[in-house]
């Protein structure tokens, strides 16, 4: 009976499907908003998070023009502060959140061999309460200027006491609204993830990056809610007088930093676990060898999964807890490093012995082996106690976790976007472009995050809008507002090769990779319905045992 | 006194954890340099065999037969997984001494215990130095931004400090004495350092705390005990002021700067702000910010938020004849 309800729905969101040629703008922005299709939505997330990508990169060269000269006077504090409170907001919900999202929405039901995900409606209800999200955090520049409190915003300074202006309640109302799309597109995952496979494709046979998209989806699912939680307990503070932050009266400053940082922490992984899924796509195919140790790696990510829900007070050490608090964090904190190493082992074994292409995906896959390694090891040392009481709140963890951000999530998003983008709109991007963006990256990068940690190690805090001369910090802040400057002509690149190649680019054909998971049997661009008839599955590789039926893969399997 | 200024600008100022001074810092440095050592020699291995893939296994053109394809392999997956959990365990080993090392409870003050006890409260954005007790003996006066200590030579003579806030929180790192503590309202926490080397030691808030946050500036004098001792004698006076001066007390006092200023010895008992009872005796301003002048204090006064932006003292338009005065006035609170 409900099949039957639902059918009429569905029929009617298929039927605005476009005519490529024949949409006119207003004809394009109707299917935008109307539409359910997961190809749709997952590209509009991922055009939004390029949108937020580049007014966060404005703000950051802004407090990097700032932070050139000792004592210098472009921007005042209450701006610079703004700015970095706008620039973290932004960069970790309206980019990293939405591109992963975006990416997965696009690909989970692809490479699943499903029609659509489990959804479609609630799936665009995520998307658009995630970009109302972001415009009510924005909507604060109308209402008078910024947040100024920072992207972790430590009570009390959220309090109405020592923030005036609304901005405060907007970031916390855009923040919570953006939250319940993400959580949405959680629910949503898992559903599909569990619920609509191809035939024969069992839990255990799934393409690595849909099992890394599942707990994803999980971790959203733990580590939304308190946020959610204590950003109404800020509105409530605000707006309908309750103390839970009111310090003065009896509220808790620490009680914040619990509930943001139980967030806080798994949302690194669920910035970085799809992007360990893309690479785990991209490795095997352009090394041509199947993915080594397929099951120690799923077993390694739940591994990450679990114990990153435990660990969320390694950012809390300096707060005054007990030694034995801090050292059971530390030591859970040093545990994750062991799935993460299975995975980088397994990487390069998958690599060794292979015909390794350096295509631009596998070009920026490489960047991202050799960068997040680094962000893993300067993990480690912040990890450990006593260290960590030096670096945490220096620019060293400014440092560590843009090197993650950019060195892993980064990296590791692009090698994805350059590897779907032919299966996205049937045209090749182009390689010599690719090949300049990961350079002016690669170089501008490394220059604009590694003076970080030495900054940090000779004593400069993070968040502060200006330093005195002859610390020895000036020389170090003005390699990275260079670095800063030689990253943005990459950025400009990537958008030129995304836009030009869409009729500039070769046509790419089904599967210009000759790559093995069920996204690439379909058409490029894919059908709205996906598959003109749902394919069986008897691999993880599908496409390989089509290629090499005297030897397929689930005979070894 | 001067003497001390001239070695306290001789040093060139240096915040560098790698340049500890007292025994937690130097922990923590020794500490710190096993950890990179450890993490320095698994990036080495890493990135080479990356590189040893790239350089062996690339091919410039597509095509060609597939190389043979490789599951896995169980022991190889055990070895590194064993391996890296062996680094693990003795990272947590090496991490439980230092961290006994480093966070050390705090003592109750002991007759001749040579040790000097100090409150400290963070203000936005400026640091409030209760002296509690030295050597077992109360003192129980406030002074603001510059914090003495004593060296010890041939013994020890900890510092502990009691960390509070009044308002958000802050946090106190002076990177060569210690890591940080944060100050947080609401509870109490405390650090602890020492030090045999005199000297001018700099740190700064490390915890974001509003507008200001990076003009929180921390200025540590470390002097021999007998300077030390001249110091604290000198600061448990109250304010004097010769009788040719009373007329620009009052033009001080008559002004509001009492209800947020307090100056030892006078009504003016405000405690929004930072004790001015021995305001000259300080080598900076507004939390370290800028050398105490009598150029620079006036500027000060004509206009705090021209310095500081957005610092919680406002300006006040204060005539001519009054700024003459309180600066006058000012200017003797040795
Ligand atoms: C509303 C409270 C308030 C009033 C009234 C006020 N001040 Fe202040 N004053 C402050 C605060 C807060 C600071 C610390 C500013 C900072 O460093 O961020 C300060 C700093 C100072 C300093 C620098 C102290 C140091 O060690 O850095 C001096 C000197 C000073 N005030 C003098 C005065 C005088 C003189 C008056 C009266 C004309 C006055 N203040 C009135 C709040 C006040
Ligand atoms: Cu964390
Ligand atoms: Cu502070």
């Amino acid at each position: 009976m409900a099949v039957v309800e639902q059918e009429p729905v569905l029929l009617r969101a298929y039927q605005f499907t476009p005519e490529p040629d024949s949409a006119s703008w207003s004809a394009v922005l109707h299917i935008c908003v109307m539409t359910v299709d997961h190809k749709k939505i997952g590209i509009m997330y991922v055009i939004m998070a390029l949108v937020f990508l580049v007014i966060g990169g404005i703000e950051a060269l802004l407090i990097r023009f700032q932070l050139l000269f000792p004592r210098n006077n472009l921007i005042g504090p209450e701006t610079f502060n703004g700015l970095f409170t706008m620039h973290g907001t932004t960069m970790v919900f309206f980019v990293g959140m939405p591109i992963l999202i975006g990416i997965g929405n696009y690909l989970v039901p692809l490479m699943i061999g499903a029609r659509d995900m489990a959804f479609p409606r609630l799936n665009a209800f995520g998307f658009w309460a995630t970009l109302f999200g972001g415009l009510l955090l924005y909507f604060c520049f109308v209402t008078g200027g910024a947040p100024t409190m920072g992207w972790f915003a430590y009570a009390p300074l959220t309090e109405h006491t020592f923030a005036r202006s609304a901005a405060t309640d907007f970031w916390a109302l855009g923040l919570a609204v953006s939250g319940f799309g993400t959580l949405t597109a959680g629910i949503n995952f898992i559903a599909t993830i569990l619920a609509m496979r191809a035939p024969g494709m069992t839990l255990r046979k799934i393409p690595f990056f849909v099992w890394t998209m599942l707990w994803t989806a999980v971790l959203i699912l733990f580590a939304i809610p308190p946020l959610t939680v204590a950003l109404t307990m800020i509105l409530l503070d605000r707006n309908l007088g309750t103390h839970f932050f009111d310090v003065q009266n009896g509220g808790s400053a620490f009680l914040w930093q619990h509930l943001f940082w139980f967030f806080g922490h798994p949302e690194v992984y669920i910035l970085i676990l799809p992007v360990f899924g893309m690479v785990s796509e991209v490795i095997p195919v352009f090394s041509r060898k199947v993915l080594f140790g397929y099951e120690f790696m799923a077993a390694a990510t739940a591994a990450i999964a679990f114990i990153s829900l435990g660990v969320w007070a390694h950012h809390m050490y300096a707060v005054g807890m007990s030694r034995v608090v801090d050292l059971y964090f530390a030591a859970a904190s040093l545990v994750v490093s062991i799935p993460t190493g299975i995975k980088l082992f397994n990487w390069l074994a998958t690599m060794y012995g292979g015909r390794i292409i350096l295509a631009s995906p596998m070009l920026f896959a490489v960047g991202f082996l050799s960068m997040f390694l680094i962000g893993g090891l300067t993990g480690i040392m912040l990890a450990v106690v006593p260290f960590d009481l030096q670096l945490t709140d220096s620019y060293f963890v400014v440092g560590h976790f843009h090197w993650v951000l950019i060195g892993g999530t980064l990296f590791g998003t692009f090698a994805g976007i350059h590897y779907w983008y032919p299966k996205v709109t049937g045209r090749m991007l182009s390689e010599r472009l690719a090949s300049w963006q990961f350079w002016l990256l690669y170089v501008g990068f490394i220059l604009t995050f590694g003076p970080m940690h030495v900054a940090g190690f000779l004593g400069m805090p993070r968040r502060i809008y200006t330093y005195d001369a002859g610390l020895g910090w000036d020389f170090w802040n003005q390699v990275t507002t260079i670095g800063a400057i030689i990253q943005v002509p990459s950025y400009a690149i990537l958008v030129f090769n995304l836009i030009t190649s869409l009729w500039k680019g070769q046509p790419a054909g089904d599967n210009p990779w000759h790559a093995w998971t069920l996204e690439w049997a379909t058409t490029s661009p894919p059908p709205a319905y996906n598959f003109e008839t749902i394919p069986t599955v008897h691999s993880r590789r599908p496409l390989w045992d089509l290629s090499h039926p005297d030897d397929p893969d689930w005979k070894y399997e | 006194m001067s003497s001390l200024l001239l070695l306290a600008s001789a040093e060139t100022p240096d915040l560098s954890m790698f340049d500890p001074v007292s025994p937690s810092a130097k922990s923590i440095r020794d500490l710190s340099i096993l950890v990179m050592i450890i993490t320095g020699l698994i990036f080495l291995v890493v990135e080479a065999v990356l590189c040893y893939c790239l350089l062996r296994f690339r091919r410039s053109t597509p095509g060609g037969n597939e190389p043979p394809q490789i599951y896995g392999s169980q022991p190889i997956e055990i070895a590194w997984s064993v391996a890296p959990a062996l680094i693990v365990f003795m990272l947590v080993l090496i991490t439980t001494r230092t961290l006994w090392e480093v966070n050390t409870d705090l003592p109750k003050p002991r007759a001749d215990d040579r040790a000097l006890f100090v409150t400290v409260v963070g203000h936005q954005w400026w640091w409030e130095y209760i002296y509690e007790s030295h050597d077992g003996r109360k003192l129980g006066f406030t002074t603001s931004n510059e914090l003495h200590i004593p060296v010890g030579d041939d013994t020890a003579r900890p510092v502990y400090l009691t960390l509070k806030s009044s308002d958000v929180c802050h946090s106190f790192w002076v990177p060569r004495l210690a890591g940080k503590t944060d100050l947080i309202p609401g509870r109490t926490n405390h650090t602890w350092f020492q030090t045999a080397r005199p000297g001018l030691y700099l740190g700064q808030c490390a915890e974001y705390c509003g507008c200001q946050h990076a003009n929180m500036l921390i200025r540590v004098v470390a002097e021999p005990i007998e300077d030390f001792e001249r110091w604290l004698d000198h600061q448990q006076q109250p304010a004097v002021v010769e009788a040719d001066l009373h007329v620009a007390q009052g033009a001080f006092l008559s002004q509001s700067c009492i209800n947020c200023h307090r100056v030892r010895g006078t009504t003016a008992a405000g405690t929004f702000g930072p004790d001015l009872t021995h305001l000259m005796s300080r080598q900076t301003l507004a939390s370290g910010m800028i050398p105490n002048t009598p150029e620079n204090l006036r500027a000060w006064l004509v206009n705090p938020q021209n310095i500081k932006a957005g610092c919680l003292m406002p300006a006040f338009g204060l005539n001519k004849h009054d700024l003459d005065q309180i600066v006058d006035y000012l200017l003797v609170l040795r």
